[in-house]
């Protein structure tokens, strides 16, 4: 029996499959190896690295909520020079394509990280985390704002030959106006969705649950946010579509492919259940076999309008 | 350190009180690797709600093929873990962390208070089977003697013949907290180690007489964390200094030295 093909196509690289992990639900990828056959994987997209390591937000970080969980992490990562130093090696061997998560505080941050990981061998891709605050910018989220999304857009891609996915945040009016925004900074390709701001309180404490006080919802219960957000965005740019948020299964794999994604990220899932991303690559094969399908592509924007 | 993910069979549910119960699985390579003061990821619905799976310390191992975990009924997930049944199966990862280091030590001093008396059980029975300290004194806590049920005697069974026990409402052993049974029954001359789990204030109280006595002191911490395997770094704490990068209780931990941590 031949192997379903399961081969995509985003920004000129091939993955094996349009099944990614999502930045900071995975790790560095080797957190998994003990569940996941890593080189079964469509691509890892590793923590987001800064400029300079992160201590993240004090705890309580996360916090449970109905079908899903609030995280205040606060970007807590290694920094680039430990990044490269200490966790490229392993990820060079993992047989899949790595995609690294950037985000900074400055038009600069971003363009250093671009340069310095583009000499980095064993990377196929950057993911640029475009929720952070410009710190010179009067602390306004690059991804709120259609202009600073294009203008950081166009000044990693300046720097770098890789190429580039702009991950949206969702907590936006119109999410379509900063995909095409970004499109026009020369991405290759978009994410979406990041989480959505929210929150939580203690009614008993009458304190809010995370020290952070807000932080972003991920987990099933955002799925038809994200699916519907995938659905506009496809619609309104030419570049792949990455679909992100809630997906658990390979039916929620497959509803995000219809809405016109060429590939998904797995991302809260992989808590619940760590071999989340390597069963949705099974059932995905599973898909095209069962119905006689030439390839996974012929699923991806094959929502029906009747 | 090996992990894995196991669908494990429930082989018995005890209800030892009305909150507590006692769940032995079937998990054959989490028990071979189990070392005391480690712990499994349990999921305690395969839908959505609750999402998450629950952090629970390894009660002990029994054979090379079951693990038992104790577990007091406080949420949602909890609940929905006191429901299965024999027979029933659950998903478990594991066996995370770092677990509790007591080779070569002379004087071993074991306080546990609640839920926290869990891990504990494992540490003794296994120390007083494998490296036979010429000391060794348990001192366990509860809000009352139902709540210590059946456990004073499981420690008793296996060897712990100094076990002595205090409630806060003095219906059995010391009326008060189990922390003041340290002075009590604690020879100061010797160079005691205390391994200690319970309620974040009692862990306050028992590293605080370690430290004025000079005592080496561990202590298993619990905090809210989503994966167990620090990809979501949400079970983030402090190091002792307040400064540098976060300590994360499921790979630093569940064991820390109580010098490492801040005790706030």
């Amino acid at each position: 029996m031949t192997q379903p093909d399961l081969r995509v196509t985003i920004g000129g690289l091939v993955f094996k499959n349009p099944v990614l992990t999502a930045s900071g639900t995975f790790g560095y990828a080797k957190e998994f190896a003990p569940y996941v056959n890593l080189h079964h994987l469509g691509g890892v997209v590793v923590k987001g690295i800064s400029l300079e390591p992160r201590r993240g937000n004090p705890p309580p970080r996360i916090v449970e909520t109905a079908g899903g969980m609030l995280n205040a992490i606060g970007l807590e990562n290694v920094g680039l020079d430990c990044f490269i130093a200490e966790k490229m090696d392993y990820l060079r061997g993992i047989g899949t394509r790595v995609i690294v998560n950037i985000l900074g505080d400055s038009l600069e941050e971003y363009q250093t990280l671009a340069q310095r990981l583009s000499e980095v061998e064993g990377i196929s891709g950057l993911e640029i985390n475009i929720s952070c605050p410009n710190v010179k910018k009067g602390g306004v989220a690059f991804g709120t704002d259609p202009a600073m999304a294009e203008a950081v857009t166009r000044a990693v891609c300046a720097h770098t030959t890789l190429p580039v996915i702009v991950k949206l945040s969702p907590n936006v009016t119109d999410i379509t106006r900063i995909a095409r925004a970004v499109e026009a900074g020369g991405a290759q390709a978009v994410s979406l969705i990041n989480t959505l701001l929210g929150m939580a309180i203690d009614a008993k404490s009458r304190r809010p649950k995370l020290a952070n006080i807000v932080g972003g919802l991920s987990g099933p219960a955002i799925k038809p946010i994200a699916l519907r957000m995938v659905w506009q965005v496809a619609q309104a740019v030419k570049i792949p579509v990455i679909g992100i948020g809630g997906i658990s299964t390979t039916e929620d794999a497959l509803e995000f492919l219809l809405a016109g994604a060429t590939a998904i990220e797995v991302g809260t899932a992989n808590f619940v259940n760590p071999r989340a991303s390597q069963e949705i690559v099974e059932g995905l094969g599973r898909y095209v076999t069962d119905n006689g399908l030439a390839g996974i592509s012929e699923v991806i924007g094959g929502l029906i309008l009747d | 350190m090996d992990q894995f993910e196991e669908q494990a069979e429930i082989v018995r549910q005890e209800q030892l009180t009305p909150e507590i119960f006692r769940l032995t699985l079937k998990a054959p390579e989490i028990a071979a690797n189990a070392r005391p003061g480690q712990f499994v990821m349990v999921q305690t619905t395969p839908c959505s709600d609750p999402l998450l799976r629950r952090p629970l310390s390894i009660h002990q191992t029994i054979g090379n093929e079951q693990v038992q975990l104790l577990y007091k009924v406080v949420g949602k997930g909890t609940r929905l873990l006191a429901a299965m049944l024999p027979g029933q199966s659950l998903n478990l990862t594991g066996p995370l962390g770092h677990g509790f280091d007591l080779a070569g030590k002379p004087a071993i001093c074991l306080v546990g208070g609640g839920m926290g008396i869990a891990p504990l059980y494992f540490l003794a029975r296994e120390i007083l089977r494998t490296t036979r300290p010429p000391k060794c004194v348990v001192l366990l806590g509860a809000r009352n003697a139902a709540e210590l049920g059946p456990l004073p005697r499981d420690f008793m069974d296996v060897g712990a013949t100094e076990t002595h026990l205090a409630t806060d409402d003095g219906s059995l052993g010391h009326h008060g907290f189990v922390a003041e049974l340290l002075p009590q029954h604690l020879d100061p001359g010797l160079p005691w180690t205390v391994c200690t789990c319970g309620p974040h204030p009692m862990l306050k109280a028992v590293v605080s007489q370690c430290r004025k006595q000079g005592w080496e002191c561990q202590v298993s911490l619990e905090t809210m964390m989503a994966c167990g395997i620090s990809a979501c770094l949400g079970c983030a704490i402090p190091r002792a200094d307040l400064s540098g990068s976060y300590l994360h209780v499921c790979k630093d931990g569940p064991v820390f030295k109580a010098e490492e941590v801040a005790w706030l």
